[in-house]
């Protein structure tokens, strides 16, 4: 069951603004039937203010996906174009009181069909629908759709990205392909955000390999089945505890092997990392 | 507003008289069974009346049952115990179908280096059985094929399946959690060696289990320790749950003609009424051969969260196989291998009864789904797409 708000309920119970608008100046459509969701978004636009002055939707899928419909046609309405634009899925979440973490990509496509149906306003193709190479392909999501809502929403799990995209959520067969737009993304950002300038003080050095061991290599080892634990940093050597499968499958010497490259590439040469 | 439980296939309600004879259990009769006073040691007995009680069912000794933690734990002990005793053999033959507690644990066993077969089913959910008479080779050391399925409510025709895979000499194991109680079973007719229950399926609580093992298979306990259960399952015994799961098995015994008369006509009424008013709408599964209290059907153009939280309304109780219920964005992988279209896997909706289910139920899902089915296409971009 999941843990929704008053409001997603009200929403989903009594959704507002439903239906096809007579003669539309815009519409907006994302999703399929077949990806379990899909939202037509229809919009009214003034010519001289580029205000949308009505919005309304249809929207196939769960109780979630139809109150964040509901939600993006309530917050739009008013709104100038560009103002739209500006318009996150977080915001909509936000409007909803907030949304469990694996119903974010209801938001997400609410966010989506907007930009379709400002693009098409506008004559144009919305960004991403075309574009870039299809990762997962149960639900027809790319690689430029993933590595947008990661930016945007600060994602660093496989989990999350399935969460904000539905992207991994089918076969499962693309999970390594997220994997490695994550890394991509994340590593970069760590070089750039965390590598040592100068010394570390040992606090610093201990908090960086937690934060690396938290949210780089343990989401790696527990999308396998396994997880790691920093038990103790002595001088420089790394103390951790393997459980699950990295420890059964007899691979607890290459983990512990892996982790000391990543923490020596992010943190300092001269660390060693050893397993409980 | 009351509740109406059309859910039973995921949990039941405990009955009353399994409660009443878990009470004692509950309060003054605290003792441990294996105690060597009076007070706990007159425990003991209450489980053996249990362990008569649950073997009563199937027609099996008191000596082939071992009670567990549930039914996982029981699917698991027999596939463990099953290769434990062919570690030569690395091949494990099981269907796409099962229940996780049998399908993660292959997958488990497959990133230990064990080759699975998970035979796939037709359409309405059948297995083609010179398929499962090819996969079976020399090295193929345990099939578990599940009696019925929890989804579809398809069962399996385990006589002819036993008759296989016995002929081959493989030791053959059954999760007929789902079937205790709602289809009689005989195991002295038929030749499995282990059979899997759970409690909480037949009106008595969750977190207690049992195991069939066939007097002479080998058998090798999964939890270690004492000495409990005869040295085949450890730990202190649950033993209300087990005093209540024996009444449960006995209470199962008395309603199974029920079953198959007043349930099946419950979810038959159910299941037609739906048909006619709900355009669009088909049966999931092999209506030929199926639990006479499951019904699985699919509403297409509406998403079955959506549905499931409508009827919530109206404390209507049931479940789906939509991505959106299952917590992983995994659509029901039993609709899938039959091959159900995406587009009706979405909108599908489970119904389970019991026999504390009444015909005012049926009336009142009845009044409510046509309504609930219309206003959801009416919101969805695919609704005009519907027959008139
Ligand atoms: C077919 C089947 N096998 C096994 C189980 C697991 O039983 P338990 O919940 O007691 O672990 C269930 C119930 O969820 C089931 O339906």
């Amino acid at each position: 069951m999941w843990e929704y708000t008053d409001k997603v309920r009200d929403l989903f119970l009594h959704p507002k603004n439903v239906g096809e608008l007579e003669k539309p100046d815009s519409v907006g459509e994302v999703g399929s039937i077949v990806c379990g969701d899909a939202l037509k978004l229809f919009l009214k636009v003034d010519k001289e203010t580029n205000r949308i002055t009505d919005a309304t939707f249809q929207t196939f899928g769960c109780a979630s996906a139809i109150a964040s419909s509901s939600a993006l046609t309530e917050i739009i309405k008013g709104k100038t174009l560009d103002e739209a634009l500006k318009v996150t899925n977080q915001d909509i979440a936000d409007f909803l009181g907030g949304l469990p973490r694996e119903k974010m990509h209801c938001s997400v496509m609410g966010r989506e069909a907007l930009e379709a149906a400002v693009a098409n306003y506008r004559g144009g193709k919305p960004r991403e629908a075309e574009e870039g190479e299809i990762i997962c392909q149960c639900y027809g999501i790319t690689d430029q759709k993933i590595k947008h809502v990661i930016m945007e929403n600060k994602l660093r799990t496989v989990e999350d990205v399935t969460n904000y995209t539905k992207a991994g959520g089918g076969c499962g067969g693309c999970v390594p392909e997220i994997e490695k737009i994550l890394k991509e993304i994340w590593s970069e950002k760590i070089i750039e955000e965390g590598k040592p300038k100068k010394r570390l003080t040992n606090i610093q050095k201990i908090s960086l390999i937690k934060e690396i061991i938290e949210k780089e290599i343990r989401p790696l080892l527990q999308s396998d089945g396994g997880d790691v634990e920093l038990v103790d940093v002595d001088g420089n050597i790394v103390i951790v505890s393997l459980r699950g499968m990295c420890r059964e499958c007899l691979m607890a010497d290459v983990t512990a092997k892996n982790i000391e490259k990543k923490l020596k590439e992010l943190v300092s040469e001269e660390l060693v990392v050893e397993a409980e | 507003m009351k509740v109406v439980y059309l859910d039973n296939n995921a949990t039941t309600r405990i009955a009353d008289e399994v409660r009443e004879a878990m009470m004692p259990f509950l309060t003054e009769l605290y003792g441990n069974p294996s105690s060597m006073h009076t007070f706990g040691g007159q425990v003991h007995r209450h489980i053996e009346v249990a362990r008569e009680q649950v073997a009563a069912l199937i027609n099996a000794e008191p000596g082939e049952i071992i009670f567990t933690s549930c039914g996982t734990e029981s699917d698991n002990t027999a596939l463990m115990s099953a290769l434990e005793f062919a570690p030569q053999k690395k091949h494990i033959l099981t269907t796409r179908v099962e229940h996780p507690a049998v399908l993660n644990f292959c997958k488990a066993m497959y990133r230990k280096g064990y080759k699975i077969t998970f035979l796939p089913v037709n359409k309405s959910g059948r297995l083609d059985l010179e398929d499962l008479k090819s996969s079976i080779t020399d090295d193929t050391a345990v099939v578990s094929i599940m009696h019925a399925n929890n989804e579809s409510g398809v069962i399996f025709p385990l006589n002819e399946i036993a008759d296989i895979v016995k002929s081959r000499g493989v030791v053959l194991h059954t999760d007929a959690v789902q079937t205790a109680g709602k289809l009689p079973l005989d195991v002295r007719k038929l030749p499995v060696d282990m059979m899997s229950f759970s409690g909480h399926k037949i009106h008595s609580p969750k977190g207690v289990g049992a195991l069939y093992v066939k007097r002479g298979t080998r058998f090798s306990p999964y939890i270690i320790g004492g000495h409990q259960e005869g040295g085949r399952r450890a730990g202190t015994e649950n033993v209300a749950s087990i005093v209540g799961f024996g009444k449960a098995c006995e209470l199962a015994k008395k309603y199974l003609p029920d079953e198959n008369t007043k349930v099946r006509a419950l979810r038959d009424r159910l299941e037609q009424g739906l048909l006619k008013t709900c355009p669009d709408s088909r049966v999931n599964g092999d209506v030929e051969s199926r639990l006479p209290n499951t019904s699985n059907i699919s509403f297409e153009f509406v998403e079955g969260e959506a549905i499931l939280l409508r009827l919530n309304e109206y404390n209507i109780c049931a479940s789906s196989g939509s991505a959106c219920t299952s917590g992983s964005l995994e659509p029901s992988h039993v609709l899938r291998s039959m091959g159900v279209p995406f587009t009706m896997i979405h909108g599908s909706v489970r119904f389970s009864l019991s026999v504390n289910n009444t015909d005012e139920d049926i009336d009142l899902v009845l009044k409510i789904m046509p309504g609930v089915i219309k206003e959801l296409r009416e919101l969805s971009p695919y609704g005009r797409e519907v027959k008139k």
